[in-house]
């Protein structure tokens, strides 16, 4: 099957950005394909290369880009919602791009099942 | 675009006051954007979400933007079906005409009824 994802709140605050990408490692583990992940409202936040989290604690950009790197998911940021944010090129993290929000609407469009992350 | 033909029914659920947060205006702005796709678009305003059709706002004393006149707009991108649940109204104290446009005021168990019919829902 394929699925959208959509991911609506930044990471750390609270856990939808970590359950999207359990989910999609979950869901590519028992073989469906993830079409895109798309980073909207405060979830542009997951695209920051900026990000240090403490060592002893989990990576939320750096597990997004790997993401991207072994699966080759479409990590995309809105961007209008990212300017808001002050998230642009410079500081976008690997295997993230920024593009509208078109690309939503596409994905929900061309997959099975559109799930969304976060309130 | 390669999903051309394809037309599925989107869903957006409107559930949050329109200020407050950002949710009301960054969902008006996937709303309009949908329109491009030639998809069969509703929108359902639940709970504090019927707040972003009342008439009269004026956010000034917040210094925020009032983006209430953009629904109205919707017509012209010929998103025409509007939901809105009776019992979210009625619990707000509010009125059909209350609202800013012409909408369907619906039970909630018309609006279940709705999003079972629906391929996509998403909600803000």
């Amino acid at each position: 099957m394929k699925i959208g994802v959509m991911v609506n709140e930044g990471p750390y605050q609270r856990q939808s950005s970590d359950s999207a990408y359990l989910f999609c490692k979950a869901a590519i583990g028992a073989g469906h394909e993830i079409e895109r992940v798309f980073f909207y409202h405060d979830g542009v936040n997951n695209a920051t290369k900026l990000t240090e989290p403490p060592q002893d604690d989990r990576n939320v950009v750096a597990r997004w880009t790997k993401l991207a790197q072994d699966h080759g998911v479409d990590l995309v940021v809105c961007v209008a919602a990212a300017l808001r944010r002050g998230i642009v090129e410079q500081n976008l993290a690997q295997g993230f791009r920024i593009s509208g929000l078109g690309q939503l609407v596409e994905s929900a469009i061309q997959s099975d099942r559109m799930v969304v992350f976060g309130d | 675009m390669d999903e051309a033909g394809i037309i599925k029914k989107f869903l957006f659920v409107n559930r949050k006051a329109p200020y407050g947060s950002v949710y009301a205006l960054e969902g008006l702005e996937v709303v309009l954007i949908s329109a491009a796709f030639d998809q069969d678009v509703s929108l359902a305003f639940v709970d504090d979400g019927v707040f972003q059709l009342a008439k009269g706002q004026n956010p000034k004393a917040i210094e925020t933007k009032n983006f209430s006149p953009t629904y109205r707009a919707l017509e012209g991108y010929d998103i025409e079906k509007l939901y809105v649940e009776r019992e979210s109204l009625q619990a707000r104290g509010l009125a059909e005409e209350d609202l800013l446009v012409d909408v369907k005021v619906v039970s909630t168990a018309e609006m279940s009824a709705l999003m079972d019919e629906m391929d996509v829902l998403i909600s803000f």
